[in-house]
């Protein structure tokens, strides 16, 4: 008992929280960055442009099929050798983020799909470009259908930010090895507030998107 | 490239052994303990389906690392000394467990009512239903989407390069760091990690589409 005491001073709670910040910082930039490039992505995917689409496809399909920890290793270590030596979290989101923006796409693709394809022609044939329907009439839908998707690939990202701690990203898991590093006795307590804290922003986020969800559809 | 697969190939090999060896235990034990919870959440009583939405709960939303680190520190310091692999493959199988029983609950509770109440109505048991009609068709509908977690299990064993657990990434890592041709020796380890989700995947989209 004694050791969770020692272990939640004000010092470590305070640093535990900076790391929850670096956290949530880079899944929140990563998100956004690769909401934008997995939407496009996912809009060539869908529109079967002679191959530009299939190859789009194919790089969407093999980056899903990567370990993200791969991923932020290639990135790190393996960008340099190219002569692009990135920070720790410049690398860690654009390994997020490359590897986000293929999930992503492929939400895309599959909520474009979920739109009845009359919503298309009966733009198309009210003399609206191609471009127009989908911006206007078929990405509303779309992302209306999307929203769960996105805020469980957003959840399961902010999960995985944990593995950036192997490039030494100042984030959560990272901060909370270096307390209890120093003292044995904090890896209970560190690791009970390190799951608290995940625990607290991805649960809340899921009933956060529950309550959206249901908003929409009444 | 060629230079490193030819004088590294058993080392490569292993790894992949031992990724694959990890991922398919942990699928074994996620299955079990997955669908053990599933049914938690659909009994009749109100106690046994808090407890299966707290276990779901709580490890979907924990990072797969933390649960893989505390078996690897905390559990060999108080209980039991456990191997990096061993570690790895229980935080894989718990983290895994409850995604499993999501997928298993929503499989059971998209089977028509009828199904449980015709079978009750000849006499079957609760459990028997349960066991030869309920369950059976749930996991027909849930085999794709279990395809997809043994392919996210594949990826995620990746953490087993945290704890030492010999895998396919962890003797990535060993090679671009003795070899220094840090490109390839991801790249050739990323090949390694394609030859099997990839093939999964679409197998397991083609059978998602034969069953709409």
């Amino acid at each position: 008992m004694q050791n969770f005491i020692d272990a939640y001073s004000f010092i470590n709670l305070r640093f535990l929280l900076m790391g929850l910040g670096v956290t949530v910082f880079i899944s929140v930039v990563s998100v956004i960055l690769s909401f934008i490039l997995g939407s496009i992505l996912g809009i060539i995917r869908y529109t079967e442009i002679k191959y530009l689409s299939k190859i789009v496809g194919f790089i969407i399909d093999i980056m899903r099929n990567l370990p993200l920890l791969l991923i932020i290793f290639f990135t790190y270590f393996g960008l340099p050798n190219l002569g692009f030596k990135p920070d720790t979290i410049p690398a860690a989101i654009l390994a997020m983020t490359v590897f986000e923006s293929a999930m992503i796409a492929e939400i895309v693709r599959s909520g474009i799909l979920a739109v009845p394809k009359g919503q298309m022609e009966g733009s198309r044939s009210t003399g609206m470009t191609y471009l127009q329907a989908m911006w206007y009439i078929i990405l509303p839908q779309a992302y209306k259908k999307m929203i769960p998707a996105i805020v469980s690939q957003f959840i399961s990202l902010i999960k995985d930010t944990s593995l950036a701690t192997i490039i030494v990203v100042p984030e959560l898991m990272q901060h909370a090895q270096i307390i209890y590093g120093q003292n044995a006795n904090f890896i209970i307590p560190m690791f009970v507030a390190m799951s608290v804290m995940y625990f607290v922003v991805c649960y809340g986020l899921s009933l956060l998107s529950k309550g959206i969800n249901r908003r929409i559809k009444a | 490239m060629i230079n490193i697969i030819s004088n590294h190939w058993e080392e490569l090999l292993n790894g992949l052994g031992w990724t694959l060896l990890s991922s398919i235990l942990a699928l074994f034990f996620s299955l079990i303990i997955g669908s053990f919870f599933a049914i938690m959440e659909v009994l009749p009583s109100k106690t046994a389906r808090v407890i299966g939405q707290i276990y779901v709960e709580i490890f979907r939303n924990i990072p797969l690392l933390v649960i893989t680190m505390f078996f690897y520190l905390v559990i060999p310091m108080y209980v039991v000394k456990i191997n990096g692999f061993t570690a790895g493959t229980i935080g894989l199988t718990i983290y895994t467990s409850a995604f499993i029983a999501e997928t298993v609950r929503s499989g059971i509770q998209s089977i028509d009512i009828g199904q449980m109440e015709g079978a009750r109505s000849t006499g079957m048991t609760y459990w028997q239903s349960m066991r030869y009609i309920i369950l059976p068709q749930a996991f027909k509908i849930v085999i794709p989407p279990l395809g997809n977690q043994f392919v996210n299990l594949v990826k995620n064993s990746s953490v087993l390069a945290f704890v030492a657990g010999f895998d396919l990434m962890y003797q990535g890592n060993m090679l671009a760091s003795t070899t220094f041709d840090t490109i390839n020796s991801y790249l050739i380890v990323g090949l390694l990690y394609l030859v099997i989700t990839l093939p999964m995947s679409y197998y397991m989209q083609h059978l998602e589409k034969k069953m709409a």
